[in-house]
């Protein structure tokens, strides 16, 4: 809430706000002067030249030079002079406006609050202060009328009998003070907040999309990473590795049997082999070759296959999808039955995929006894991430007792 | 002498293999590097085997496969060996549904390298039989249906054996027991399981592999 929409209220006199706007005024002031010196030295040139229109002796070049030399420190140096001003008024907005605010980085825009703050404040603020004086000179009017007459403008009041009526109108329009500061406080405050915070959510919002864009970026980039890795291993290291387990195990049948040759050979045969299932089971990790082949289909019936526990398949796809989404969503399914064997205590589980309307839609069903909490180091949380890079949603219904739903939807 | 087509699209296997069949004692007629050279290689050489990797040029995923079904298709004799990347049940029953189910072998890729062994399993299947790389048949088993899930461990481990194309006295040999032992597992095993009893080698692979196939969601649809 904001002063402007508490100043309504009933109430408004009885709470903290008028005090709040009052502090408020108050530390404008010294803001206001620390922020005209360094406005009015870049404006020097401006002055210089209001001062010789003045007296009249400016010639056209003399004053177009100090126009733009004063325009040209103002647009050079003025945005680095109202730096902290953003900062500073997000703190002293909080006196008169509880909403959260962030400090903008528009330079123009900080330089326009700064011209507001050392032209439009001193003014309106200027006739704050006068009223408020001239309000209190009505009041005490009586009292001071003793050492003179008191003089505003063409009204003189000469005697004691001629300030009463004053005094008693300033007292009746005494109320009214409180609502002046407060409107003063509060427009300043929303013209404040128009021009440093509006910029910020602007900015936020580009720069949320631009994140997003490079996250999507990074990701893509990481994907055909992965998948250039696993073409290298499975169409080089892999090969060649075949094929030299067969050189040593051919070797290996014509050497003597029990000679150290014999020995030293079978054991390089056996550790070639063995060398033959790690990298299946990293290449197999990274992208699975009857994935790549067969397609996602394919691929979750031979994940079905796999597992501990029953699984039916229900897969309907007619057309192949793009790669990132089949191993986007083969990893969620790997994963899902995986913590089913787990964790779950389920004797069963169904798989079913379908692509309609341009979403592909994988559900992971079983039959255990849920609980299943995401937060809870499970693998689901980094393929959650994954699937929302694919701009997808992964949802995960585990009620206590089960069953126990994972759901993927992706857009293709 | 055994006259062999071969056909592996990369080179370096494919010049393994060759070395490897000649150092065995088959002749080498042709070594292709996609499934059309198979296809025409096998028309002008007539070979008496042919070794094919499944996944081949130009779009890497059965093209293999399909060769090889082909060829049966036109001669049910030919002896063919498909080498796989991967376990994929639907390429074992299309090719065993080929022909007569005789002289055909389904085996990993990576089982060429126990020298041994990959030219035991050729010779099986030029010799009329049929031969299930392990890992297909542990696959199966693997799918707690209820029969085999009242099979023992050792009545699994012969059943293994007998996908292999073993011969109950090769059996015997490989987990050293009596000959009369393996035809007893062999017997309990048939039963368990509904199948009618059978000695001849071939017809208990397919038998036991039809059987463990079953439910038809391992046949060509599961191959989205």
């Amino acid at each position: 809430m904001t002063v402007l929409s508490i100043i309504r209220s009933r109430r408004f006199l009885l709470t903290a706000w008028p005090w709040r706007s009052l502090v408020f005024v108050l530390s404008t002031v010294p803001l206001a002067v620390a922020a005209g010196v360094p406005f009015g030295v870049l404006a020097a040139p401006w002055l210089v030249l209001l001062r010789r229109l003045f007296t009249g002796d400016a010639d056209p070049v003399t004053a177009l030079l100090l126009f733009l030399s004063g325009a040209a420190s103002l647009a050079l140096l003025g945005p680095l002079a109202a730096r902290p001003l953003p900062i500073v008024e997000a703190h002293r907005l909080r006196l008169v406006d509880d909403r959260p605010m962030l400090a903008g980085r528009s330079p123009g825009r900080r330089l326009g609050y700064a011209v507001v703050l050392v032209t439009a404040v001193p003014v309106v603020y200027a006739a704050l202060f006068v009223a408020l004086l001239l309000l209190g000179v009505c009041l005490f009017s009586p009292l001071l009328v003793d050492g003179g007459p008191i003089t505003f403008g063409v009204v003189t009041i000469d005697s004691v009998g001629q300030a009463v009526p004053y005094a008693i109108g300033a007292l009746l329009a005494l109320p009214a003070v409180p609502y002046l500061v407060a409107a003063t406080a509060g427009a300043h405050a929303a013209v404040a907040r128009a021009l440093l915070h509006t910029a910020a959510t602007e900015e936020l919002r580009a720069e949320l999309v631009e994140v997003s864009r490079s996250r999507a970026r990074l990701a893509g980039a990481f994907e055909a990473e992965r998948r250039r890795i696993e073409r290298d291993l499975h169409d080089g290291a892999q090969q060649k590795l075949v094929g030299l387990t067969l050189q040593l195990g051919l070797a290996r049948i014509d050497l003597p049997a029990e000679t150290p040759a014999a020995t030293a050979v079978d054991t390089a045969h056996r550790q070639a082999k063995e060398l033959m299932g790690e990298l299946r089971e990293l290449i197999h990790g990274i992208r699975p070759q009857l994935l790549t082949d067969l397609g996602l289909a394919a691929g979750l019936r031979d994940l079905a296959a796999d597992a501990p526990v029953p699984v039916s398949v229900d897969a309907d796809l007619p057309r192949r999808l793009p790669e990132h989404l089949e191993t986007a969503a083969y990893f969620v399914v790997a994963e899902a039955l995986a913590n089913l064997a787990k964790h779950s205590g389920a004797t069963r589980g169904t798989v079913t995929a379908r692509e309609r309307d341009g979403l592909l839609t994988v559900e992971i069903t079983d039959d255990g006894r849920g609980g299943a909490d995401p937060a809870r180091g499970s693998g689901l949380t980094g393929l959650a991430d994954r699937v929302a890079v694919a701009g997808g949603r992964m949802l995960l219904a585990s009620p206590a007792g089960g069953p126990t739903v994972v759901r993927v939807e992706l857009p293709c | 002498m055994l006259n062999v087509v071969l056909a592996e699209d990369g080179v370096l296997l494919r010049e393994g293999l060759a070395g490897l069949l000649e150092r065995f004692g088959f002749h080498v007629v042709a070594a292709v590097g996609d499934a059309g050279e198979l296809l025409r290689a096998v028309a002008e050489h007539r070979p008496d085997l042919v070794v094919t990797d499944i996944r081949m040029p130009p779009g890497f995923s059965d093209e293999g496969l399909r060769a090889a079904v082909r060829l049966r298709r036109d001669d049910p004799g030919l002896a063919v060996v498909a080498l796989s990347q991967y376990v994929q049940h639907g390429y074992a029953a299309d090719l065993l549904a080929s022909g007569d189910g005789r002289r055909v072998g389904y085996l990993l890729k990576d089982r060429v390298v126990d020298v041994s062994d990959f030219v035991a399993a050729l010779r099986r299947v030029v010799d009329g039989g049929t031969v299930i790389d392990p890992e297909v048949v542990r696959r199966l088993l693997g799918r707690h249906r209820d029969p085999v899930t009242r099979l023992s461990p050792r009545e699994r481990e012969v059943l293994g054996l007998v996908a292999q194309g073993h011969s109950n006295a090769a059996i015997a040999r490989i987990l050293v027991l009596s000959e009369a032992a393996v035809v007893k597992h062999v017997g309990s095993i048939l039963a368990k399981l509904d199948l009618p009893p059978d000695d001849s080698t071939n017809r208990r692979v397919l038998a036991v592999l039809t059987y463990l196939k079953g439910e038809g969601e391992t046949g060509p649809q599961g191959r989205g």
